[in-house]
């Protein structure tokens, strides 16, 4: 993908559109879709309402074509909060559009600690200008909740602050990587520091989960890519997963599939159907349960992927799997979590049921109309039957909770009734 | 007047470090390293299988993904008694080594090198004499060409032309100490961007054992990859092809490009090898790569390097080297927010104890220095001497050892710089010291390890794993275990305890701990503290800009994420005493 710095050579988006000749009209056009858009999901334009007001008032397609014109090349703030730096790592490493290609030309990314020249206060003076102003956010790491945020502080604040000031203008927001999308290893039992994904502080916008430990790097930085192609947020799933990367699960795509379906397993590292690429379900992966990627895209420009060098899948786009999906070599439903008080056979139904159902929910319901009902279901989760949860959700492929919110979107019974992927949930429940 | 200076968040490293300082006369008089991050992983560990701990404390760190993988794997085959086979321990070794030729290079490029080169003065820069002063410095690098340096010179021009600076706003590009002519900074950002590439490419070889990076898997007894020259499902002829191009590519990159550039810049800015330096005492259990399942005196399971053994160098004395005593390890939390329960001692890792003490004050907040605890990271000590670890301190043992290759590449550099070895422990010397075991990891890789993996599989050897310890019942009701292994920033070790097939008690001393920690009880300051502000000399010109200790912190290659190694070795939820 290439994005010639041409592009972006003049000061604003309205002069570079004339610029590459977009029509003034399809420009206000554009502005006027917007518009819709942002009544629903309740966005607002810098400087023209606070979030709650634009969640009612309609924000006309002129201002907007105003706003949007003078904007320049679209500044990006990418936080790093409680992490482990994996997650840039991982974008470093995308061949699709390169960190090169994200960093120099498409954007402007004004605040990343990882990269950026700046330090402390100039770093902290750029921050605050790009704050100010509408940007796309992107953030790693997780948010520790306890104590008062003392146990992660940048430039003296808390995450949290750092997080809430961020996105009060950012005009989209990814979460990227399971500590941003779950807390992931830090928010495990015990959660010493009470770590939280950005969703769980940013509640009034919709936040798009890259999840993932770490994501591909193609796929963090193809959704930044998508939002700048497609002048929208992806579409996503009811984990808020955009669609493009997280709408199968690993074992839909697998290399070994026939392999599980000719019942061909790996019982023992390294016995002979290893060495043949057979199926590692035994072995404890979790490609049945887990929505990913991996096995269409692979890793590191198509090297390999983790079942494709022999080890089970962990499942790490999932939430929680730290918790959920250990012990990491237990066949799936024997998977019991730590500290449940669920019997293994109810949470190992729960498994496969979230599964199955899992696939209903990808059904393109949009990340706008998205991030309200998600909320609004909370609670009826059916990904809760995974862990340690007291509500184990046992579910029945017929019936899914009606959409709260009454926009249509959710996934109907019958959606997921008709799905193949049922039959998998039988192969499950035989194998144990 | 002393003038308080905070720098945080102190960018291009891993993770949150914040610094503090006095300054007075443009020099540093003061300083405190504050760890601002903390998750408790180690906590998280216990109770688990120990099979599973290292997809968990690899997640300490994404920067040096894989180390603490491979620690905790060796330190659990150490407990219970795996013996993984050679060519497991070898892919391990490529991985090993691929990541830290990988880590130099991304650190002495995107994290390090804005310290020294003017990025915008790379647009006034004629791109012949971009490609000539590469030659000048010897850079043989297929990238130096008039084509690739004017592409370089108009995307930064079209940068600077848009007025949106991306990740080089704020940068301190007017600052008076950026040496570099224009064309040496359009040679260097070309190269920034080539290493980048380079870096997508060569780390394949940990994808192609572990199916991705950051974070391959690895197994406990073994590998999952297999391996069979037969078989298309298996490691065979068309991967080992293509690792053999990717290390001959670190090679050529290492050597043609970064050594050059690392020799070019720290010649400009020579002064930097009499600015710097940290305590004089240094360890290490070897060269880069080097890795113990157990006591680090007779327990070496790695194949590279053996000639170097494990060892001290004290005092500034860089000839003799004190054998190690892991026993002599001791941490302190006078400075951190924690609390013993015996008090401001020092404890071995085997008895060590976290408590969560926070005495700081309520974000936001705008200074920590001069109280007694600012930081999350602990204060490791070696017989109550604080100590350097990393590059210098390998290439320092390496050299006082006679390692052959080590000393040629150290002598020719000390010469060309007019250099002493002693000097090696200065800003510069750790910089340098990073890009001289960076081609001798390279070089090994590329002549022992990779070559003894195919001699191996050509003789029919294909096991990967032992599956003779994998199943808990074969292993003693009680055991523990540890590790140690040179990681890219310098001496890791990981520490398990088993019972009862889960794990009670897990610990990590880290590289970045020993560096980044506080005072001690004796008021000792850590080695990040002492190299600003051991002599009262280190340069601050302008407070507003700090761009002198930027260079000196990023030189010791920091990552905060690991220093902060919190555990509760009796598996006792942590407790936090509100103050």
């Amino acid at each position: 993908m290439a994005y010639g710095v041409s592009g972006w050579r003049e000061p604003t988006l309205a002069e570079n559109l004339a610029r590459a000749g977009v029509a003034r009209r399809d420009f206000l056009k554009y502005c006027g879709e917007l518009a819709a858009i942002f009544t629903v999901g309740g966005l607002a334009v810098a400087g023209t309402a606070g979030p709650a007001a634009a969640a009612t008032t309609p924000v006309p397609g002129d201002l907007i074509a105003e706003k949007l014109g003078a904007v320049k090349k679209p500044s990006v703030v990418w936080l790093q909060l409680q992490e482990c730096t994996g997650c840039m790592e991982s974008t470093l490493r995308s061949g699709g559009t390169t960190v090169e290609d994200a960093v120099l030309n498409l954007l402007s990314v004004n605040y990343n600690e990882l990269v950026m020249a700046a330090a402390g206060e100039a770093a902290n003076k750029a921050l605050d200008d790009t704050n100010a102003e509408p940007h796309i956010l992107v953030v790693n790491g997780s948010i520790p909740t306890k104590d008062g945020g003392i146990y992660c502080t940048i430039g003296g604040k808390s995450a949290e602050q750092v997080l809430r000031e961020s996105a009060k203008n950012a005009s989209a927001i990814l979460a990227v990587g399971a500590c941003a999308v779950w807390g992931s290893v830090q928010a495990s039992k015990p959660n010493p520091t009470g770590a939280v994904g950005v969703d769980e502080i940013i509640t009034d916008k919709p936040v798009i989960n890259v999840s993932g430990c770490p994501p591909i790097g193609e796929v963090i930085t193809a959704t930044i890519a998508y939002i700048l192609t497609h002048d929208d947020l992806p579409k996503t799933d009811s984990e808020g997963r955009p669609l493009f990367a997280y709408d199968q699960r690993i074992h839909d795509a697998c290399s070994r599939r026939a392999h599980y379906d000719a019942g061909e397993y790996v019982r023992t590292f390294d016995d002979e159907g290893a060495r043949n690429g057979w199926c590692l379900y035994e072995m404890g992966c979790k490609g049945p349960s887990t929505f990913s990627a991996c096995p269409v895209i692979k890793w590191n420009l198509g090297a390999s992927w983790p079942i494709g060098s022999g080890h089970p899948c962990i499942g790490c786009t999932e939430k929680q799997f730290f918790d959920r999906f250990t012990p990491f070599y237990q066949t799936l439903p024997n998977v019991t979590g730590l500290g449940i008080e669920a019997s293994a056979e109810k949470v190992g139904w729960g498994l496969v049921g979230a599964t199955v159902a899992g696939v209903g929910i990808h059904a393109g319901v949009t990340a706008l109309r998205l991030a309200s009902s998600r909320r609004a279901s909370e609670g009826s989760e059916p990904l809760q039957a995974f862990g340690d949860s007291e509500r184990v959700w046992l579910p029945t492929p017929k019936r899914r909770v009606a959409d709260p919110s009454g926009t249509g979107d959710a996934p109907t019974a019958t959606e997921v009734a008709e799905t193949p992927h049922v039959k998998d949930a039988d192969a499950s429940g035989e194998a144990e | 007047m002393a003038q308080r200076v905070v720098i945080d968040p102190l960018t291009r490293i891993e993770g949150h470090l914040r610094i503090e300082l006095e300054s007075e006369g443009g020099k540093i008089s003061k300083a405190w390293s504050e760890t601002t991050q903390f998750r408790g992983i180690e906590t998280i560990v216990t109770g688990r299988d120990p099979r599973d701990a290292w997809a968990f404390v690899q997640r300490i760190c994404g920067v040096c993904t894989s180390v603490h993988a491979i620690a905790s794997i060796n330190a659990v085959e150490n407990a219970i008694g795996a013996n993984p086979p050679e060519q497991a321990l070898l892919i391990r070794d490529m991985v090993l080594a691929s990541q830290e030729v990988q880590d130099h290079v991304i650190h002495f490029y995107h994290l390090h090198a804005m310290d020294w080169v003017n990025v915008p003065s790379a647009a006034t820069a004629d791109p012949a004499k971009a490609v000539a002063f590469a030659q000048a410095i010897g850079s043989t690098w297929k990238g130096n060409t008039l084509e690739r340096m004017t592409a370089v010179r108009d995307t930064v021009q079209g940068i600077l032309d848009s007025g949106q600076l991306t990740i080089f706003t704020g940068g301190y590009w007017d600052h008076a100490d950026y040496r570099l002519p224009p064309e040496a900074n359009l040679m260097a950002v070309a190269h920034y961007l080539d290493a980048l590439e380079f870096q997508r490419s060569m780390i394949r070889i940990g994808t192609v054992f572990g199916g991705k990076n950051p974070h391959p898997n690895f197994l406990v007894g073994g590998m999952a990859c297999t391996i069979d020259p037969n078989k298309s499902e298996s490691i065979n002829q068309v991967q080992t092809d293509e690792i053999a191009d990717w290390i001959a590519e670190s090679v050529e990159f290492v050597q043609t490009c970064y050594v050059p550039d690392a020799l070019a810049i720290v010649g400009v800015y020579k002064d930097y090898f009499d600015i710097g330096a940290a305590q004089p005492n240094f360890l290490a259990v070897g060269m880069a790569g080097a890795t113990f399942a157990g006591d680090p005196n007779n327990a070496r399971v790695v194949s590279a390097h053996t000639e170097v053994k494990p060892g001290l160098l004290l005092g500034g004395d860089y000839a003799t080297v004190h054998p190690f005593d892991p026993t002599k390890v001791e941490e302190w939390v006078s400075s951190a927010w924690y609390s013993y329960d015996a008090g401001d001692v020092g404890l071995t890792p085997d008895k060590g104890e976290t408590t969560v003490h926070y005495t700081g004050p309520t974000p936001p907040y705008e200074w920590l220095g001069d109280n007694d605890k600012y930081t999350w990271c602990k204060a490791p000590r070696y017989d109550g001497m604080p100590i350097q670890v990393g590059p210098v301190a390998r290439v320092l043992l390496a050299y006082a050892q006679g390692h052959a290759r080590t000393k040629e590449i150290v002598d020719g550099a000390a010469k060309t710089l007019g250099i002493r070895l002693s000097q090696l422990n200065s800003t510069a010397g750790r910089t340098l010291a990073r890009a001289v075991e960076c081609l001798t990891s390279a070089e090994i890789l590329a002549q022992t390890t990779f070559p003894t993996f195919v001699k191996n599989l050509k003789s029919g050897d294909l096991d990967v794993f032992d599956a003779t310890h994998w199943d808990p019942e074969s292993w003693p009701a009680e055991s523990s275990g540890y590790s140690f292994v040179e990681v890219a920033r310098g001496n890791l070790s990981h520490w398990v305890t088993i019972e009862h097939g889960k794990v009670a008690r897990y610990q990590a001393v880290v590289p970045t701990t020993w560096l980044a920690g506080g005072r001690d009880a004796s008021g000792h300051q850590g080695p990040y503290e002492e190299s600003l502000a051991g002599n009262g000399k280190h340069p601050l010109a302008d407070p507003k800009q700090p761009l002198e200790p930027l260079r000196t912190i990023h030189s010791f290659d920091p990552c905060m994420s690991c220093a902060v190694h919190v555990l509760d070795p009796d598996g006792v939820e942590l407790q936090t005493v509100a103050s």
